[in-house]
């Protein structure tokens, strides 16, 4: 007999086609498609924003800690971010000193001050000051030379995008600090500005902490350079012991951030936005893409009817959908870089950040609005019977 | 002089939508043979089971009983993915309301069953221009469906059914949404043009006007052939 099943099977890989098929019922039909994109891209514009603030303010919770570079830091077991420092009494400094495995051990004060600026008006500024032997975690210096810092009331100001509130001081311009003259003597640039929006101010220790009113206890953290990295585990047993907390850096800032997003509302804040984001987008783009399907059901039925094979006609929808949905992510991801990125030209302190996990993050979003908008079409054109087209 | 070859051969062929009182019988045992080089017409009331008859032959709509050797093959013994393979090389389908795609061109309309077949793009393309240029409508390739009347929107259909050069050639009710002269001179192109002694051409159709074209006319009523009148067109 003829006919055997060898005799129907299509052989070899090239789809490419019904693909090309698939691509063309897709973007002919310009309104559905337009949509389409519409929706997937407000979708990833929004999930990609949102998260790219989220992660642009959780890094810059942690500038002090970037900035300074210290490998390990050790405060109160209290402190939570940077920001909220308690200070700790000298002996914790020698303590530190003297424990196996650290290489040097320094002091870093980091608080916030009302300074009086020349024009009689007040800002509030955040001091650092710096070990006053070491100068350890110095910033790079753009104008002045680092040892000016020991010159009388010698202040190096950061030039960020917040050291206008400070009338964009010069070498030689002063100020005041609770009725203590203050001069800039250098101007320096840092890797990353504060969180809250205040100007930057690099001292001695031994100044800030005359300078500026204090509690009992001065250092705000100790800062350790371990002799390897090896010694760590062993040099945060010894500060433990000592009832105190050694953190990396990487730790540090891991620590801020999930303050941030466990402590302050900002984690579940982002959760809901999130949430509502990949909701409106799945509605328009899902609603949609069923729509496109519903509308050429027809035309998928006569194509069966020509014999296309159930498992094409999946791989058409599929091809539709992820097109759409990789074409509409693009354009969001594109849209919200050029946002931020012109953002950042108006306002310097715009803190949003596009990372990769972001990316990543709103890319598995907009596939599993891809994948639900193309099962229920899937369902919907295999459940569909040539025969209908018949019956007309 | 050669015997005819058997292009479709069904016995039996019974379907039913339904089940317990709500059973309705569409199609009552019926048999129907065919041979290459025949146009065979299904003609009848509404309701007498025709486009079921059709569907069945085709492989599309499965019979509750009976069997259907299309070419030799017999086709519901085959798997719903040999059967759209079978489908798609040895039948060729002119659907009532035509079914083109509107979002695609005329050309591009022609040439989707060499695309199924997996036919480079191009090579598809080139292929139903020169099938549009048999049915005249060469100059048309680039325009979509919407664009041309229901008697050049028929002829397209029957490109695309010829493209893949079906040994069967099935068509429902191909005149229903043409005009009287229109319906005529396409089945007379049919009838002309494409049917020869590899092929048989079944036709389902209410419209008398055209029953001048047919070999054979096979009369239904209540889901059986009650008469078969030959003719000689």
């Amino acid at each position: 007999m003829k006919g055997s099943r060898d005799e129907f099977s299509r052989k070899g890989p090239v789809v490419k086609g019904i693909l090309k098929l698939a691509y063309k019922l897709l973007v002919n039909d310009k309104a559905k498609f337009t949509a389409l994109l519409v929706g997937i891209a407000f979708a990833s514009f929004s999930m990609i924003f949102i998260t790219a603030m989220f992660i642009g303010v959780l890094r810059h919770s942690s500038s002090t800690v970037i900035n300074i570079g210290a490998s390990v830091w050790v405060m109160d077991p209290a402190v939570q971010t940077p920001a909220n420092s308690i200070g700790m009494p000298d002996y914790v400094l020698d303590a530190v000193r003297s424990m196996q495995g650290v290489a040097y051990a320094v002091p870093l004060y980091s608080s916030t001050a009302l300074v009086k600026l020349s024009d009689g008006t007040y800002q509030a500024t955040s001091v650092i000051g710096l070990d006053d032997t070491s100068l350890f975690g110095r910033p790079e210096m753009i104008q002045g030379n680092i040892t000016d810092i020991y010159a009388e009331n010698g202040f190096i100001v950061v030039q960020d995008a917040d050291y206008p509130k400070l009338n964009s001081p010069h070498v030689g311009s002063d100020f005041q600090l609770n009725d203590h003259r203050c001069v800039i003597v250098g101007v320096a640039r840092v890797a990353m500005s504060s969180l809250f929006g205040l100007p930057t101010l690099y001292t001695t220790y031994n100044r800030a902490i005359q300078y500026i009113p204090n509690p009992r206890y001065t250092a705000s953290y100790v800062l350790v350079e371990p002799k390897s990295l090896s010694d760590i585990p062993k040099i945060k047993q010894q500060v433990e012991k000592l009832g105190y907390l050694a953190l990396t850096k990487d730790e540090f800032t891991m620590r801020s951030i999930k303050f941030y997003i466990y402590q302050t509302g900002m984690g579940t804040n982002l959760l809901i936005m999130t949430i509502i984001t990949f909701t409106v987008g799945l509605s328009i783009s899902g609603q949609t893409f069923y729509t496109f399907i519903l509308e050429n059901l027809e035309r998928f039925g006569a194509l069966k009817a020509l014999g296309t094979k159930d498992s094409e006609l999946v791989g058409m929808i599929l091809f539709q959908a992820t097109f759409t949905a990789l074409t509409g992510y693009g354009l969001g991801a594109g849209l919200c870089t050029l946002f931020i990125y012109l953002a950042k030209l108006r306002l310097p302190s715009y803190f949003a950040t596009i990372t990769f996990t972001n990316l990543f993050l709103a890319l598995v979003m907009v596939l599993i609005i891809d994948g639900v908008s193309s099962y229920a079409g899937v369902r919907r054109v295999l459940r569909i019977e040539p025969f209908e087209i018949f019956r007309g | 002089m050669s015997m005819p070859r058997t292009a479709i051969d069904a016995t039996g062929l019974e379907k039913w939508f339904g089940e317990g009182e709500a059973r309705t019988l569409a199609l009552r045992g019926v048999d129907l043979h065919a041979d290459f080089g025949e146009m065979i017409y299904i003609v009848g009331p509404s309701g007498s089971g025709k486009t079921t008859l059709l569907s069945v032959l085709s492989g599309i709509l499965r019979p509750n009983s009976g069997r259907v050797l299309a070419d030799g093959t017999d086709i519901w013994t085959l798997d719903s993915s040999h059967l759209a393979e079978f489908r798609l090389h040895k039948l060729g389908f002119v659907f009532q309301d035509f079914h083109l795609f509107p979002r695609l061109n005329t050309a591009e309309n022609v040439a989707i069953p060499l695309i199924l077949r997996k036919a480079p793009w191009d090579e598809s393309i080139r292929e139903a221009i020169h099938y549009l240029d048999i049915v005249g409508l060469k100059s048309r390739a680039d325009l979509p469906p919407v664009k041309l009347s229901g008697g050049e929107q028929q002829r397209v259909a029957i490109a695309r059914a010829m493209i893949g050069k079906p040994d069967i050639l099935i068509m429902d009710e191909p005149t229903a949404s043409l005009d009287g002269d229109t319906g005529h001179g396409i089945l007379k192109f049919v009838r002309e043009n494409i049917l020869n002694e590899n092929r048989c051409i079944v036709v389902v159709t209410h419209d008398s006007r055209i029953y001048e074209f047919a070999s054979r006319i096979l009369k239904m009523e209540d889901g059986r052939i009650i008469g078969a009148q030959e003719r000689a067109a």
